[in-house]
Parts: C-alpha cells; sequence; structure tokens
C-alpha cells in the first residue's frame, strides 16, 4: 500500500472474533470460494462466508430464478446448497486451505435444524463463526417466520448459542417495520454480531405475457439499488445495540464500504459486486487502505461509527 | 456435463479464467443490428475451447448491472478472440457500439464446451439459430483443423437473409456445406430450420449433431436426434448473473433419469452451456 507504514486494518466482529480486515464476502455470492479462486487471492479477504447451509441438501427454485432490475437484481435461488455433510466432505477441506477465516452460513426450517447444524458445526476445524441466516425471503416453509418476529429472532439466537462455542452472528431481514426490534432481539438472545441487511423482498412482471419474471413469483432485490436502505438501517442497529454490526447492502466500491463503515458498521460484506466484478473485494480493501492512508487514519478504528450529526 | 466424452483438442494451455480489459481491435456490422468485435485477448485465446463463452461488462456504470454472456464465436491469431453478437437490449447494445481502440472488461474462458463426436468417424452436423451460429462456427474450425476429410453439413437459420449472408460464406470457406432457411422465405428454405434438416439429412450416414439457437429450435432438434439415434450436443442460453457457478440462478430443468430425483436442475454456466440434448428437460415453462 503505497509509502510509509500500513494502516492497521483489523477488526473485533464480536464474540473475541478480530479479522485482519473488514472486508467480507456476503453469503450466496461467492460459493464455497472456489468459485472464485482463479480471480481472487482469496487469502487477502477478511473473511469469506458461505453459501447458506442447511442439514440437507437442497435442490432450490425452479428456473427463472434470477432477473436483472434498475441497478439491481432479483433472485429466488430458493437456498440451493449441497447440505452440512456435503460441505463438509466437498467444500471445507479447499476452504482450510485458503488462509481466510471461513464463516459458515446456515439456514433451517426449525429450531431444531438451527440446534442440529450448530452442533455439528461447533466440532469442525477450520470453521470461524456461523452467521445464521434468519432471513432469506425465498422458501415458503420458512426464514420469514423466524426473521420477522422478535422472539423467533431471540430464541433462535439462543438456541445456536447454546450449541456452540463458536461467534455467532445474525442476518438480520429488511422486511420489517422496524431492525432495530430484531437486532435488539438478536443481541437479548446472546448474538455476537449481527449483520444486515438481507435482500429486499420484491417482484418483476413480463407485462406482454403478465407473468412474474421469476418462477417463485417474488423474489430478494440487492445490488446497489437498496444501497441506500441498507445504509439507514445498518446506521440505525448501531446505534440501538452494542454488539458489532456487519454491513451489508449494494456495496459496489470502497467509498460505498465507508459510508458504512462510518455510519458505524465494523466490518462489510460484498455480495452482488462479485457477480458484477469478481475482484471487487480485493479492489474495496485496497481502496479503504488507501483512503485510511490518504487521510491520516492509523486504524480502521478511526472511522467506524465517526458519522457527524453537528 | 459431457465429461466422460473426448475433449477437442485445446489451443494451448489447461483452462483458466482470467478477468481482463481487452481491446477492440476491429468492429464490423455484418448487418444491422448484428455485430462482429474482434479482441485482443491472449489469456482467453490461449485456452479457449468451442462452446464456451465470456462474460462482458455492458457499461462502465451500474446499470445495466450485470456482465452479458457471450459465446466465442473464433479463436485467431493465438491472442485474438471473436464475438458475434445482436443487438436485443441495452447491455447488447453498448458492447455492439463499442469501437476500435475501445476496452472491455471480460472474464473467461467460462464453462463446459461442446466435445468431439462421440463416435470419431460420425459426419458432423451443425444447426445454427439467428445468432447461435456464433459458436459453432469455432466448433467447424476446430472440427475441420482436427480432420480435414470431415464431412460438415450446416444448417442455419434466422429470421430474414440478411442475418445470414456473411456467416454463410464464413462456413463455407472452412469447408463447410451449407443450407439455409428463413423465417420469411428471403432466403433458402422459407420455414424452421429444423424441418429443412429434417428433410435433407442424409439418413444412411452417422451424425454428430451440434446445436444453438433458441430453446425451442433445440427442443425440436433433440427430439429428432433421439428419434434418429444421433448424437446431439447443445448449447444453451439462459439469463445469468455470475458466470462462474457462484449465484446458481442460470437453471434449467434437467431430463429426469431413473434415481436422480434429486437433481431436478442443470445450471448452464457451470454443467453447460454445453448439454447432451438428453439431458435436458425439453418444453417445461421457465427455462
Amino acid at each position: 500500500m503505497g509509502q510509509g507504514r500500513e494502516v492497521n486494518l483489523t477488526t473485533h466482529i464480536g464474540g473475541g472474533l478480530i479479522l485482519r480486515n473488514p472486508v467480507m464476502t456476503a453469503s450466496g455470492t461467492f460459493g464455497y470460494g472456489r468459485e472464485y479462486a482463479e480471480l481472487v487471492n482469496l487469502h487477502r479477504l477478511g473473511a469469506i462466508v458461505v453459501k447458506g447451509i442447511s442439514l440437507q441438501p437442497r435442490s432450490g427454485n425452479p428456473p427463472p430464478r434470477i432477473f436483472e432490475t434498475a441497478a439491481g437484481m432479483l433472485n429466488a435461488i430458493g437456498l440451493e446448497n449441497v447440505g452440512v455433510e456435503g460441505f463438509l466432505r466437498e467444500k471445507l477441506p479447499f476452504l482450510r486451505e485458503v488462509g481466510a477465516p471461513v464463516v459458515v452460513n446456515i439456514l433451517g426450517n426449525s429450531l431444531d435444524d438451527y440446534a442440529a447444524l450448530a452442533e455439528i458445526l461447533n466440532d469442525i476445524d477450520g470453521i470461524t463463526a456461523i452467521e445464521v441466516n434468519i432471513s432469506c425471503p425465498n422458501v415458503k416453509e420458512g426464514g420469514v417466520a423466524f426473521g420477522t418476529d422478535p422472539l423467533m429472532v431471540q430464541a433462535v439466537t439462543k438456541t445456536v448459542k447454546g450449541k456452540t462455542a463458536l461467534p455467532v452472528i445474525i442476518k438480520l431481514s429488511p422486511n420489517v417495520t422496524d431492525i432495530t426490534v430484531t437486532a435488539r432481539a438478536a443481541e437479548e438472545g446472546g448474538a455476537d454480531a449481527v449483520s444486515l441487511i438481507n435482500t429486499l423482498i420484491g417482484m418483476a412482471i413480463d407485462h406482454r405475457t403478465r407473468k412474474p419474471r421469476l418462477a417463485n413469483v417474488i423474489g430478494g432485490l440487492s445490488g446497489p439499488a437498496i444501497k441506500p436502505v441498507a445504509l439507514r438501517m445498518v446506521w440505525q442497529t448501531a446505534r440501538a445495540v452494542k454488539i458489532p454490526v456487519i454491513g451489508i447492502g449494494g456495496i459496489m466500491t470502497a467509498e460505498d464500504a465507508l459510508e458504512f463503515l462510518i455510519a458505524g458498521a465494523a466490518a462489510v460484506q460484498i455480495g452482488t459486486a462479485n457477480f458484477v466484478n469478481p475482484n471487487s473485494t480485493e479492489m474495496i480493501l485496497d481502496g479503504i487502505a488507501a483512503y485510511l492512508q490518504e487521510s491520516g487514519c492509523q486504524s480502521l478504528r478511526e472511522i467506524i461509527g465517526t458519522l457527524r450529526l453537528d | 456435463m459431457i465429461g466422460d466424452l473426448a475433449r477437442l483438442p485445446r489451443q494451448g494451455s489447461e483452462m483458466t479464467v482470467s478477468q481482463i480489459k481487452a481491446k477492440v481491435l476491429r468492429r464490423e456490422e455484418l448487418t444491422k443490428g448484428i455485430v462482429r468485435l474482434t479482441l485482443e485477448a491472449p489469456e482467453i485465446a490461449v485456452c479457449a475451447q468451442p462452446g464456451q463463452f465470456m462474460m462482458f461488462r455492458a457499461t462502465d456504470k451500474l446499470d445495466p448491472l450485470l456482465r452479458r454472456p457471450l459465446s466465442i464465436h473464433q479463436v485467431s491469431s493465438g491472442s485474438q478472440v471473436q464475438v458475434l453478437l445482436k443487438v436485443v437490449g441495452r447491455g447488447s447494445r453498448f458492447l455492439a457500439e463499442r469501437e476500435r481502440g475501445d476496452v472491455l472488461d471480460v472474464v473467461g474462458p467460462l464453462g463446459h464446451g461442446f466435445s468431439a463426436p462421440t463416435a470419431p468417424d460420425s459426419s458432423v452436423c451443425l444447426v445454427g439459430g439467428g445468432i447461435g451460429c456464433a459458436p459453432l462456427y469455432f466448433l467447424a474450425k476446430m472440427l475441420l483443423r482436427e480432420d480435414p476429410g470431415r464431412l460438415v453439413q450446416v444448417f442455419l437459420g434466422a429470421a430474414t437473409a440478411d442475418e445470414l449472408l456473411v456467416v454463410k460464406k464464413d462456413f463455407e470457406n472452412l469447408g463447410g456445406r451449407v443450407a439455409l432457411a428463413t423465417d420469411d422465405g428471403s432466403l433458402g428454405y422459407h420455414g424452421y430450420v429444423t424441418d429443412l434438416l429434417a428433410a435433407n439429412l442424409e439418413r444412411e450416414r452417422r451424425w454428430q449433431v451440434y446445436g444453438c439457437g433458441p430453446h425451442p429450435m433445440l427442443g425440436k432438434l433433440a427430439e429428432f436426434c433421439a428419434a434418429e439415434k444421433w448424437s446431439c450436443q447443445v448449447s444453451l442460453e439462459t439469463m445469468m448473473a455470475c458466470g462462474i457457478s457462484a449465484c446458481l440462478g442460470c437453471t434449467v430443468r434437467r431430463a429426469q433419469t431413473k434415481g436422480e430425483i434429486d437433481k431436478p436442475f442443470l445450471h448452464v454456466c457451470k454443467d453447460g452451456p454445453v448439454f447432451d440434448s438428453g439431458e435436458v428437460a425439453w418444453g417445461r415453462e421457465g427455462r
């Protein structure tokens, strides 16, 4: 990084977990890491958050699953994944060799599912933290019920925390009236951090055929289109809870990431940007470091939560 | 997904994916709305195989957001890659308007391309619908390079004559026999290219069929080849976000075979874009 001293980019994201830098990947946009191995220096990432894992493999929703919208995209993948056994057998060995912390995103249909997943992952080497998906909008039988009901958020958090010693990040749904309510519920349940936002529920219609663009009819909106909403929710949440907040939502550039950090995020996750520009994570990381250096900061911490309201 | 068949010979090194800045060396407007771009892309040219594709940024802004997949039309001079594209929306219009000297952000080569004929002594039949002729040219070139004596019969269909004139000549220059069909009857057979093929292909030969074009055309082709018991590989197109099997958005339904009901889908970017035509569930909604 340029001339002179290195900026200290380390950041605390709860549960005693310190990342070497604040740039993580967002679940569902980075596969299981390997997909990007030829395009990204994976070892440089703050953490890799893998595609959400369920107890059993899931084949996902029928096509079409994605649709491009103005400065964004809708998806209804339906949580297609290899299942926890497949993940441990086929995906984790590669990730262990990468040299970046691995955060496993988990999803379930019941408290028992979440408990079982947390218990299994607790005993596995090479996993740094668990991120709990309580907010995926694309499956009919679960997810949303957990993500929008504060009592359920608290219960899921407590359940997972009770089964693992790993740091637990709760990924919050933006599809609620007041996200600080579910954020506080996660905190009260013992969460080490919250990450937000997951996708905003949306839809698109082909006016000629009068059919929905997605087979699932509705799907999750992501990309730069949602960034202002995400930023607002991160700012509100960072003021409402004491645990670290991880900012997600439409981050395409280092400047976008800096906005989230200033709003109070201890780290950021890069999602849809990975599709648009596979090396987004590294570019954003370099941009953050360069900005800090240029502004005379010695560490990342000097800008986190420094929004000026004067 | 045709992995157990013999691969076509590679241009050079092992397959690797690169993200590069590719300079436009030449822009040719073949007819209104159809453009051929020649790019300086040595990293891709050296390892590209027929049927593989590339993902192009189609703006330098945030909208339209996603990359556009384009198949590789041909590789030449060891460092140049060509794409053939038709303007269908904002993304393709942006790409079609690039001029010599412009630089494009490209990821590739991606996906599983065409495989060599199942039976090495097969005659080859290429069936292209509209802009679907693009990857077949690269395939024809490689097949004829491998075996100059091989019969390569090409059937090309399009809406109208203008779309076919240049590519027809290109295939003929390679040594292919070309038959044409147009929807409006302005050139060649008046009707579907699959009907032209069914009426003209010599049944006594053993054919290896390769197709690329609109989904319904490929479905017809698959049905026809299944009835004739000819091996058929098809290249599919879907909406795609990443092209590298991270988003899992580019699904098509898989033909159901016994004992595999838990695998209902194929991913075009990783399992394909080229599939054995028997792998795909044709005629289903929501592809």
